[in-house]
């Protein structure tokens, strides 16, 4: 399942895309963050579904800015959340 | 001093219904789905996979309340108690709320499973327009969600977003999208990125000496452009079909389909039920699994 967090508003489309089919819900990404954006917690659309990786709730109106610090403007882009996970799970919209 | 007596525009039906020539006391399971959503409150009872009897309601200010009630509603004039029923899933954005709920899901995977009820298991996307978010989903033919996206950030393109506009241009809510409909040419839209601004824009509008039918078409084709623009990021793919309280209005799904080329199907039950219908057949799998059945 590709589960899109995130929100699209008058500045643009931002969204957090987490593939659960590639997630193992291993948690590096949630450690990776600097800004506690990511956490692990158990995938509620399958029953017989394990953990999986979401946005928090809390974040998921604000990740504009949450993520700010991580995308430089120019430059290499290395977002820690998407170095730190290994099957690839997850992209950014923006 | 005497009051005024002013008609509440946006208000819609609150009902409850019984299937009628079912019967529940020879029933394996019975379970329920309660959806507290951010306007509207839905519960559902299921006899044996089956539909047998529902209601809906707008949600209070105490959700745990609200639940509740809801439920007491869907039970009225059925003879079954709170105790007949097996097992109860809680949904929407109340979800937490449900006191008697012994599962929570998210409405997400609740509406795919209610879609693929209500309109069958060739449906493929879902555009669920709910009172405060609007979310699309791509599902199989099990109604097992593949893609989701769910837009809450704002009210425009929402239910709630409709309600103060019934108000703003005093027509009743249930006959917005048909009088958005009677005009001869489109106008240009109004801006689409928040529900304040579409409503102080309708209002200047009004001003210049627009007619109401005019104002509510720039209104929903803005509300059209915004929901076809979430569903093209998760991509459209035939079945299309829509639920919640906004799948009502005909003036929001006549312009999307024509935006996306593409008509959605038709209901055979009250598509706002779609996310209380799912968490009830979540709740019939999950009580088969508490016996030892699946």
């Amino acid at each position: 399942m590709l589960a899109h967090y995130g929100y699209k508003d008058g500045s643009g489309d931002y969204f957090i895309i987490i593939d659960t089919e590639k997630c193992n819900g291993c948690g590096k990404c949630a450690e990776a963050c600097p800004y506690q954006v990511l956490e692990v917690i158990p995938n509620d659309y399958d029953i017989e579904g394990d953990n999986m990786a979401s946005v928090r709730e809390e974040q998921r109106k604000k990740i504009k800015y949450t993520c700010a610090p991580c995308k430089p403007v120019s430059g290499e882009r290395k977002m820690p959340c998407v170095l730190a996970c290994e099957p690839k799970a997850i992209t950014h919209s923006w | 001093m005497t009051e005024a007596k002013t008609q509440e525009y946006w208000r819609w039906p609150e009902y409850r219904y019984t299937v009628p020539g079912k019967d529940w006391h020879n029933a394996k399971s019975i379970t329920a789905g309660v959806d507290i959503g951010s306007v509207g409150s839905k519960a559902v009872m299921m006899v044996d996979g089956e539909l047998y009897a529902y209601s809906v309601m707008r949600t209070g200010g105490v959700s745990e309340d609200t639940a509740v009630r809801v439920t007491n509603w869907a039970l009225e004039e059925t003879g079954l108690k709170m105790a007949n029923i097996n097992y109860v899933v809680g949904t929407g954005y109340g979800r937490v709320n449900v006191p008697f709920a012994k599962k929570t899901i998210t409405e997400i995977a609740c509406h795919a499973r209610g879609a693929h009820f209500i309109y069958g298991p060739t449906v493929r996307t879902v555009l669920d327009i709910g009172g405060q978010d609007c979310k699309a989903i791509r599902c199989d033919e099990k109604g097992k969600v593949l893609s989701f996206l769910m837009n809450d950030k704002c009210a425009a393109g929402t239910g709630r977003g409709l309600e103060v506009f019934a108000d703003l241009i005093s027509v009743p809510i249930a006959d917005l999208g048909k009088v958005s409909l009677s005009v001869e040419q489109e106008p240009p839209s109004v801006s689409n990125t928040c529900v304040i601004f579409a409503k102080a824009e309708s209002l200047a509008l009004l001003r210049q000496g627009w007619p109401k039918e005019k104002v509510a078409a720039a209104y929903h084709a803005a509300m059209a452009d915004r929901i076809v623009d979430l569903l093209t990021r998760v991509g459209v793919e035939k079945d299309f079909v829509t639920t919640g309280g906004v799948s009502k209005n005909a003036g929001i799904i006549q312009r999307v389909e024509k935006l996306l080329g593409m008509k959605a199907l038709t209901p055979k039950i009250d598509p706002i039920l779609a996310g209380a219908i799912g968490a009830a057949l979540f709740a019939q799998a999950l009580h088969e699994k508490e016996l030892g059945l699946r």
